[in-house]
């Protein structure tokens, strides 16, 4: 991303051949020391990586161009892109497709608000609280995410939960509703779980965005008269749209990928299916490797093009906003100047 | 299966197998001898103590060590195909819910039984359990304890309404009855195998099957769900779902949460597996729940759908198959035979409440002082039916699970089919599950 701020119009591509040719002779011992090393340090996990990653997603692409049901091996043939076909086709692949699309948008977009404010009160906090505070408002993300779903079903299921009991005053709650038999009420129980689960994470991301914000710069604005809308809207908020944007595309990533809330909770019931839970089903419960395959690389593709979109459109810096270190504004800066 | 499965915490057939384990390592016996690895649904610890109990009579020709699979029959068949298709050398001895056997057996994923081994194990078997050991008119696994769902009453509430319950009933008469006192019926309108169950039974309680020809592959496969029956099934839940004959929760409602409904001031009529006798007598020995209820609680035939056919109760159990790949495939056929001994069977019955597949095990006296239901029980495994006995088990009781729920959505004219044609599309590879 950097490289185009530093690609500045009118600079020769030969002539940065010859510069670098010129600098050559004098960094090679040490930058080749330097890149011996690294590659030492980073191989061993580059080839795990690769191992781990890599080979998975290049079977799963071959796996989902054949027909192949596990307890029918004699009977797999080779059918190129017709579950590709299949799922394009099937009015259920959409309705699944828009479910999750809903889940990963409202869930983001709420996240984003409630994770800002707690972000704020983080940074705000009196030196002696932040510990605790940060803690504490953590500790949702601590959980693991089966637990936290099990715990919301429970608390709003019919029989042993206690939402309709305490929240009977509240028109349209009463003992007798079902939380998870319709749409409506199912997908807001699973958004809220995943919201109340994963706004830390987003506050964590923001809250490492607003420190990198110079305290100057918002003393300057207050100088300058602005009021505390101003301050946020015109300083700190423009100056942290790295890691805005960061935190946003790491949780919409996430977001998409739901399986857990809606595994336990519904299963997939009140028309509340996922992408994710649509791959298990065809892959592990209906055995179907091809098909099942072929939900995952879609799946996959989607979140590939989820980063694309990211990177290219909204110009996120993936390296700018977590570094705490201040880089974050100079890189934000450097990409600026590139850009216009 | 049997709601056991799915009611008792693991956790006690956890500590069981351990135990055993412990006991089978500590005695030292016979370190040299075949290690038989016994797959099992969770219980409470009776196949850990029947692998002890034969590991011992087995006098060093083999020791068998259990290993236990998930809660859910659904998962324990997602767990045992993945090995089964991987060619794992482990799965010895499998304890495999009925439905899920002939799309194991299809491929050959199961040993052949030995014909003496089919002929020990078959003698006495009810009828209906032995069909849901078969695929192809062959017997793949042994049947070892059989299950079925009788019809639970309240005493009280049958009383009031002046039926008289040693005559069948019909499930027009409970509906009627649920509707004017205002009661519950315990039914399972969760969107889970139960579903399948269900309306399978009100299938067969009209001598009409699901699935035409239960042997036809994918590309031939025909249901009957469009049919004079399967409306009549659909009235039926409709029924029950429309007018909240199952009560406020029925779509998360299992064979666990029905019992709890039965337990409560609305409860009436029930349909479910023998577990809720023991657990019902926990439950009012513990003081969870009124201690009159056991004895306001009756026991009949499970309910026909016609007057004058008689009913087809739903079939559950567990059978028990050797893998195909196993290392000792006739020292498994020794233990399943030790293990399946109507003697062992009622033992069974009586400690962990899973009824026998075997005629001779009702006999055993320990069975009349434990389930005094016992006749009742199996009389009915004698007129129950299994659910479609086809490879294609999982993708036809996911789509009826699927049409047949919410039951509130259920219309008569259109959702049997609906699910027909869904079926038949799923099959051809025309959509998605």
């Amino acid at each position: 991303m950097t490289a185009t701020a530093e690609n500045t119009p009118g600079a020769e591509p030969g002539g940065r051949r010859d510069r670098r040719k010129d600098h050559s002779p004098r960094k090679s011992d040490r930058a080749k020391a330097e890149v011996r090393l690294g590659w030492m340090l980073a191989g061993p996990a580059f080839v795990v990586m690769l191992a781990v990653t890599a080979y998975p997603i290049a079977q799963a692409v071959f796996d989902s161009l054949w027909s192949y049901r596990l307890t029918a091996p004699d009977e797999r043939s080779f059918i190129f892109l017709d579950n590709y076909l299949l799922l394009f086709t099937d009015p259920m692949f959409w309705r699944i497709f828009g479910v999750t699309l809903l889940i990963t948008i409202v869930t983001v977009a709420v996240e984003l608000v409630l994770g800002f404010g707690l972000a704020i009160v983080m940074h705000k906090a009196l030196k002696s609280l932040r510990g605790l505070l940060r803690t504490s408002i953590l500790v949702p993300y601590g959980i693991i995410t089966v637990v936290s779903a099990f715990a919301w079903y429970y608390m709003f299921h019919i029989n042993s939960g206690f939402v309709n009991n305490w929240f009977s005053w509240v028109p349209g709650i009463d003992s007798e509703l079902d939380w998870f038999a319709n749409f409506g009420t199912a997908i807001s129980v699973i958004m809220a779980s995943e919201i109340w689960k994963t706004t830390p994470f987003i506050a964590l991301l923001l809250l490492a965005g607003l420190a990198q914000v110079p305290d100057e710069l918002v003393e300057a604005a207050r100088v300058d008269g602005a009021t505390r809308w101003q301050q946020y809207s015109r300083v700190i908020i423009p100056n942290m749209k790295a890691a805005i944007m960061v935190a946003l595309l790491f949780r919409a990533l996430d977001a998409f990928r739901v399986f857990d809330n809606v595994f336990i909770m519904t299963g997939g019931d009140a028309n509340t299916e996922v992408l994710a839970l649509l791959a298990y089903r065809q892959s592990i419960s209906r055995l179907e490797i091809g098909l099942g395959s072929a939900v995952s690389v879609v799946l996959f593709i989607a979140v590939l093009l989820m980063v694309f979109i990211a990177i290219k459109l909204f110009n996120v810096d993936l390296a700018a906003g977590t570094d705490a270190s201040g880089g974050g504004n100079k890189k934000t800066g450097a990409k600026k100047g590139g850009g216009k | 299966m049997g709601k056991l499965q799915k009611h008792r915490t693991p956790r006690l057939a956890l500590a069981a197998a351990a135990a055993s384990a412990l006991l089978l390592t500590s005695c030292g016996q016979s370190d040299s001898a075949p290690v038989l690895t016994w797959y099992i649904n969770p219980d409470d610890g009776g196949q850990a103590a029947l692998a002890q109990q034969c590991t011992e009579e087995a006098d060093g020709a083999y020791r068998i060590n259990t290993s236990l699979l998930p809660n859910d029959a659904p998962d324990q068949r997602e767990q045992l195909a993945r090995r089964l298709a991987a060619g794992d050398s482990s799965l010895d001895i499998m304890s495999l819910d009925p439905p899920f056997i002939p799309e194991l057996a299809d491929p050959g994923f199961l040993a052949p039984v030995p014909e003496e081994v089919a002929e020990r194990t078959t003698e006495d078997t009810l009828e209906g359990a032995l069909a849901g050991a078969m695929w192809d008119d062959e017997l793949v696994a042994v049947p070892f304890w059989a299950n079925t769902q009788l019809l639970w009453y309240r005493e009280s509430v049958a009383e009031e309404a002046g039926i008289n319950m040693d005559e069948p009933v019909t499930w027009d008469q409970l509906m009627d009855v649920a509707a004017e006192q205002e009661k519950y019926l315990g039914v399972q309108g969760i969107r889970a195998e139960s579903m399948t169950v269900w309306v399978n039974a009100l299938m067969e309680s009209q001598e009409e099957s699901i699935l035409v020809d239960p042997s036809a592959g994918a590309e031939e496969l025909e249901t009957n769900l469009d049919s004079e029956a399967g409306r009549r099934s659909a009235e039926i839940l409709s029924r029950i779902g429309e007018e909240g004959l199952g009560g406020p929760g029925i779509s998360s409602m299992d064979e666990n949460q029905s019992m709890l409904l039965f337990q409560g001031d609305d409860g009436s009529f029930m349909v479910n597996w023998p577990f809720v006798w023991p657990a019902t007598n926990a439950a009012a020995e513990e003081g969870s729940i009124d201690s009159q209820i056991p004895e306001d609680m009756g026991w009949a035939q499970y309910p026909r759908v016609d007057p004058d056919t008689e009913a087809a109760p739903p079939l559950g159990g567990i059978n028990l198959a050797v893998g195909a790949e196993s290392e000792h495939p006739e020292l498994a056929y020794q233990a399943i035979e030790c293990v399946v001994t109507p003697e062992n069977q009622a033992e069974y019955f009586v400690t962990n409440g899973n009824p026998p597949s075997s005629a001779a095990a009702f006999e055993d006296s320990r069975v009349e002082e434990g389930f005094p239901m016992a006749e009742a029980i199996r009389d009915s495994l004698d007129s129950s039916a299994p659910r479609p006995q086809t490879p294609f088990y999982n993708e036809i009781s996911e789509s009826i699970q699927g049409e047949f729920t919410p039951l509130s959505g259920v219309d008569p004219q259109t959702t049997p089919a609906q699910t027909d044609s869904y079926i038949i599309e799923v099959l051809r590879g025309e959509r998605l599950l």
